[in-house]
């Protein structure tokens, strides 16, 4: 005679105060034992208004509500932000702001990166000690950013048409002096973390994703060309001067949590190589148009225009529509994090507890962006 | 009154100033003693009381020291500084958190099943503390030299993972549960290869008395029994569930796994439980494979052995602090797959060479550990090739694939977006 064994699902809540919810994101799990049967995902603890705010602000007073939605990526939202509005009131940016802002917006891709490989290796189980050496890298990105606008985070350099102000004649040294000591600090991270077997076992297969699923949910960025898409707008709709330069786009085909980490690491490679481009392109002039052109209070013709960059977390897109007055009529975000959120449950069901935060971290989200 | 433990001189120097008229020890030389004849039954007792303090507040002050070291090694190791404020080097950091730890308010949660909500603290570090006392620090410091110590050792320390599993379920908490249920099988399949490293020590030793297996070991026998070691120290990291077997309190899992409702000493005393049993652990491995107490004089032997202990200590935090953690079914598969028969082969190997010499002398001892590193790097080759992930096709390189290798049709060719157009 045999005896079945009554086992009944857990229902549990994970978040919003949890330690690896990379800010306060919350999901309702069911689990079968250790293994995910249900997840469904509550967002709207960090929603602060963003889009709405924005229309009782003038077009550069939105600037500093665009740092605060990815903030570990203001640079790149500030550059999709101007884009848009340079694209709404025809606006000829000046070269050298242009450049400058490449070069900011590449440095925070890396910044970007190595708190999303941090935080990776930090849901893994390592005691912070690869957390941390990913710090020490991005805090001397940070120094730059405070060289060329006085802050590290929330940064607002970038303004219609280019950039606020001309970047000091020390931060070239210093950013190239950062530029010399980073490929070898990411071949320490490969030492440490690529070759792992602890990391690679953790990672190999776990919570894969097809490119017809990621595609179909309209998932754009590492995520995307971890499972061998080549998208990537910088190359497929270059915005700014990015047709002037030659970079790679890496590639994997396996679309795991491995494949995700993988391509992030080499890209910080390559926005390195772009970086370096940038700086024998660029030339001395004004890093912003003439006042007269282009005035602070800036009203834009009446219509609508929607810019997109290649943000670290995927497609950053800004569609603004003007009625002709000094704010938007109205501001709406095509946020990355929130977008490639979507495919949560695909990736988290018949993966393990021990999985769920792994493949969370690697997707990359940043709350501030998720909930705006 | 012939007391059994006079050999022990830890409890000789005390119960010989203390008892009077008592024959041995006139007979070891000592002449003064304090309570009157008739009374050795209360020198017995009174002797006990003092060395069982001693060895627990030793080690609670061990765990102190130890708590303040691994944050200072931790610190260095993520190239900052670590805790300097409290105190010369910040010394006293882990008195001010035991003060702070103190002063909280201690919150049991409504649905805790209050009973066993606090008894899982008191058997979480009973055992640990039990362990001290069979262990020797130094010739003659020991509090009982037991003649089946490696079988009480092994017996007692099982009783934590009850107490995680009272502690998840008493505390009426779902993410605990979690954690009782990685406990039951974490915890006890570890007991296993645990249990079954020893067995080369003690068929070399002869004896299952810590005392006589340092006594025995003429060499270390970290050179004859490298597996031995190599199993027990993996499994004495999962018992103590440190890093990379952290999994019952798996912070970015489980938040703080079964500890999620305790707060106050509660909480403190399963800290504190935790960090000794890693001393107590590190001390397992001196003892059984790094020769225990013995060294070289003048130093003496006390030295030599917390001296070794914290080599341990330095090797177990380097590895805590260097990898990430592992899956539970990879635990799980690494304790079945890979170190049950690490201690087989090393069981088997063991057998043989003993049943060769079966009182092997210094040279043979050497013999012996030649033959057993070639059976160590073989066998952990052979396990390692089994457990190893299967490794990727490496990516081909870019110019070979196409720009979509998947869903190229679907794809537009450019995309242009239609920006700026009037309303």
């Amino acid at each position: 005679m045999t005896t079945q064994v009554r086992t009944e699902p857990i229902t549990v809540n994970l978040g919003p105060q949890h330690p690896s919810t990379h800010g306060v994101f919350r999901m309702r799990v069911t689990f079968d034992g250790e293994e995910i049967i249900d997840v469904e995902p509550i967002f709207g603890y960090l929603h602060r208004g963003s889009e709405k705010l924005a229309e009782e602000r003038t077009y550069v007073q939105v600037v500093t509500l665009t740092d605060r939605m990815d903030y570990v990526g203001s640079m790149l939202n500030n550059q999709a932000y101007m884009l848009a509005v340079e694209k709404l009131g025809n606006v000829e940016p000046a070269p050298r702001g242009v450049w400058l802002r490449m070069i900011a917006s590449e440095l925070q891709r890396i910044a970007s990166h190595l708190v999303a490989v941090g935080f990776l290796i930090q849901d893994l189980g390592a005691w912070g000690t690869p957390l941390i050496y990913t710090m020490r890298e991005r805090e001397k990105i940070l120094d730059l950013f405070e060289m060329l606008c006085g802050a590290r985070i929330t940064n607002s350099y970038l303004r219609p048409g280019g950039v606020f102000m001309d970047a000091p004649a020390e931060f070239w040294p210093a950013m190239n002096a950062v530029l010399d000591e980073l490929p070898p600090r990411i071949d320490d991270l490969d030492d440490l973390l690529t070759d792992n077997d602890i990391i690679f076992s953790r990672t190999k297969g776990v919570s894969v994703l097809t490119p017809e699923q990621m595609l179909d949910a309209s998932i754009t960025g590492p995520m995307l060309r971890a499972a061998g898409v080549d998208w990537d707008l910088r190359h497929r709709d270059p915005y700014d001067y990015y047709d002037q330069v030659t970079f790679e786009r890496p590639l994997h085909t396996a679309g795991d949590n491995f494949a995700r980490y993988w391509v992030r690491v080499q890209e910080m490679r390559e926005s390195i190589k772009i970086i370096r481009q940038c700086e024998k392109l660029i030339e001395p002039g004004p890093v912003r148009p003439e006042h007269d052109d282009v005035p602070w209070l800036l009203r834009p013709p009446i219509g609508d225009a929607y810019a997109a960059i290649e943000h670290s977390k995927g497609e950053l897109g800004f569609y603004l529509v003007s009625d002709g007055s000094i704010s938007p009529y109205r501001c709406h975000v095509r946020a990355p994090s929130l977008i490639n959120l979507t495919l949560l449950r695909e990736m988290l069901v018949g993966e393990l507890l021990a999985d769920m935060f792994v493949s969370f971290g690697s997707v990359d989200i940043n709350m501030g962006e998720v909930d705006r | 009154m012939n007391s059994p433990f006079l050999d022990n001189s830890l409890f000789r120097n005390i119960y010989c100033y203390l008892a009077s008229g008592s024959d041995d020890c006139a007979a070891r030389g000592y002449d003064m003693a304090i309570l009157p004849s008739g009374l050795e039954w209360l020198a017995f007792a009174l002797t006990a009381f003092i060395i069982i303090n001693i060895v627990i507040n030793a080690g609670l002050g061990a765990v102190i020291v130890y708590i303040w070291g691994e944050r200072r090694i931790l610190g260095r190791i993520q190239n900052r500084t670590g805790p300097n404020r409290w105190g010369p080097f910040g010394t006293l950091t882990s008195v001010a958190d035991a003060i702070k730890t103190l002063f909280k308010e201690d919150i049991v949660p409504d649905e805790a099943d209050r009973w066993l909500f606090n008894l899982a603290p008191i058997l979480m570090v009973f055992p640990v503390l039990m362990v001290l006392s069979v262990i020797p620090f130094g010739v003659g410091t020991f509090v009982v030299d037991l003649n089946v110590g490696i079988l009480f050792v092994i017996a007692i320390t099982s009783m934590s993972g009850i107490s995680v599993v009272l502690a998840s379920w008493a505390s009426g908490n779902r993410i605990a549960i979690f954690a009782g249920m990685r406990s039951v099988a974490m915890l006890i399949s570890y007991e296993i290869p645990m249990a079954l490293s020893l067995i080369g020590v003690l068929m070399l030793a002869g004896s299952m008395s810590l005392g006589a297996i340092v006594d025995a070991q003429d060499i270390p026998f970290i050179l004859v029994q490298p597996l031995g070691l190599f199993v027990f120290l993996l499994a004495a990291q999962a018992e103590t569930s440190r890093t990379p077997f952290d999994l019952i309190e798996a912070e970015s899992e489980l938040a703080a796994g079964y500890l999620n409702d305790y707060s106050s000493m509660k909480f403190g005393i399963f800290f504190l439980a935790e960090f000794l049993a890693t001393i107590v652990a590190s001390m397992l491995i001196v003892t059984l494979f790094l020769g225990g107490w013995r060294g070289w004089e003048p130093i003496p032997s006390q030295i030599w052995f917390a001296g070794k202990t914290v080599l341990v200590l330095l090797f177990i935090m380097w590895m805590r602090f260097s990898w990430p953690r592992l899956r539970v079914d990879q635990i799980l598969a690494l304790a079945w797959k890979g170190l049950f028969e690490l201690t087989l082969i090393n069981i088997f190997v063991t057998a043989i060479l003993i049943a060769i010499w079966p009182e092997p002398s210094v040279t043979e001892l050497l013999i012996m550990s030649a033959i057993n590193w070639v059976v160590f790097f073989i066998s952990i080759w052979a396990v390692s090739k089994l457990l190893r992930p299967g490794d990727y096709t490496a990516p081909a390189p870019r110019e070979d694939r196409p720009s979509y290798p998947v869903a190229t049709d679907e794809l537009p060719d450019e995309v242009a977006y239609t920006g700026g157009a009037t309303r």
